[in-house]
């Protein structure tokens, strides 16, 4: 029961990167210089309700379908990480124009060359754990 | 009725499932982060007999990999049943940009089929890279945009607003200093 909502979870957020063209290469593009409010709508819109879900959630310790207390961690302190690393993720993000969602509903979408993509994010997010140590967090 | 889910839908309507996902995903006890996936995509490869990075329970993270095996079903449906016209309506001054670089899909193709459906060597390098990239930074960074762009700043998190302003601004040089010189 709990895989098939995870799956339809999933499915739902698949539809929604598809139809709102947010995994679209040329939404993308256009975000970047600015020629539509397009995705900064879709972002815009995630964030302020996300926020208030997350901020009624944390106010009145609403427990999970499960009954458990819902957990949402803070991510820890730092500088350099979120900095370097945001910057590279960007570089990739507008050559691609696909983040980590979207490239997996691109592929259901029947854009094959977006596998290459996967592979080589499997393979960044490998020589990241190889590196991790010698790098600036 | 039938048109209105045919047609692109509006960022509202998409703000609000996004939202939705991520409500849901914390109501599960879980959260929203695709990227973290490919960690566990790693450690399923058998990373983490070499790298300690790798080493977890990767069956921890069976939900997630469930969320993104219904990502590309949902995909598959979006595009075949959901949708009459696979071209994207970009701003007029977006499809001239793109002129100049050779790149005049945008009418009949959900992606620019000049570099996706075109299996050129330089094309096949474009996309290696932007992939690497994406999967390096995302875990340098410790989120993406669902991790920290929806579920960070939901969650008012300064490192998530850092690593937003981060993905923006090297977004931005991609697109304005190194497309120039890459089309």
């Amino acid at each position: 029961m709990k895989k098939i909502i995870y799956l339809s979870i999933g499915i739902l957020f698949g539809i929604t990167m598809y139809k709102s063209e947010a995994a679209s290469w040329f939404r993308i593009y256009e975000m970047f210089n600015f020629q539509a409010f397009h995705m900064y709508g879709i972002i815009g819109v995630a964030v302020v309700l996300g926020l208030i879900t997350t901020q009624l959630i944390k106010k009145f310790n609403i427990k999970s379908f499960y009954g458990f207390p819902i957990k949402i961690d803070d991510k820890a302190k730092s500088f350099k990480r979120y900095l370097f690393g945001g910057l590279i993720f960007g570089l990739g993000w507008a050559l691609a124009g696909a983040c980590p969602g979207p490239m997996f509903t691109l592929v259901g979408a029947g854009f094959f060359s977006l596998l290459i993509v996967i592979a080589f994010a499997i393979f960044g997010t490998y020589v990241y754990g190889v590196f991790k140590e010698k790098l600036p967090h | 009725m039938m048109d209105l889910i045919l047609a692109p839908w509006p960022w509202y309507v998409s703000g609000f499932l996004i939202a939705l996902v991520m409500f849901l995903l914390l109501m599960m006890g879980d959260s929203f982060g695709m990227s973290s996936n490919l960690r566990t995509l790693c450690t399923i490869c058998g990373a983490g007999k070499k790298t300690d990075f790798f080493q977890f329970d990767w069956k921890s993270q069976k939900w997630n990999l469930l969320v993104m095996i219904g990502a590309v079903i949902g995909g598959f449906i979006g595009a075949y049943f959901l949708s009459s016209n696979s071209g994207v309506d970009i701003s007029s001054e977006t499809v001239l940009s793109l002129k100049d670089y050779g790149i005049t899909s945008s009418a009949t193709s959900y992606l620019p089929t000049e570099i996706f459906w075109d299996f050129s060597i330089k094309n096949l390098l474009l996309l290696a890279i932007g992939g690497f990239l994406v999967g390096f930074g995302t875990r340098y960074a410790g989120g993406c945009t669902s991790g920290h762009a929806i579920s960070g700043l939901s969650n008012l998190q300064l490192p998530s607003l850092i690593a937003v302003i981060g993905f923006f601004a090297g977004g931005l040089f991609m697109i304005h200093f190194l497309f120039p010189i890459i089309f």
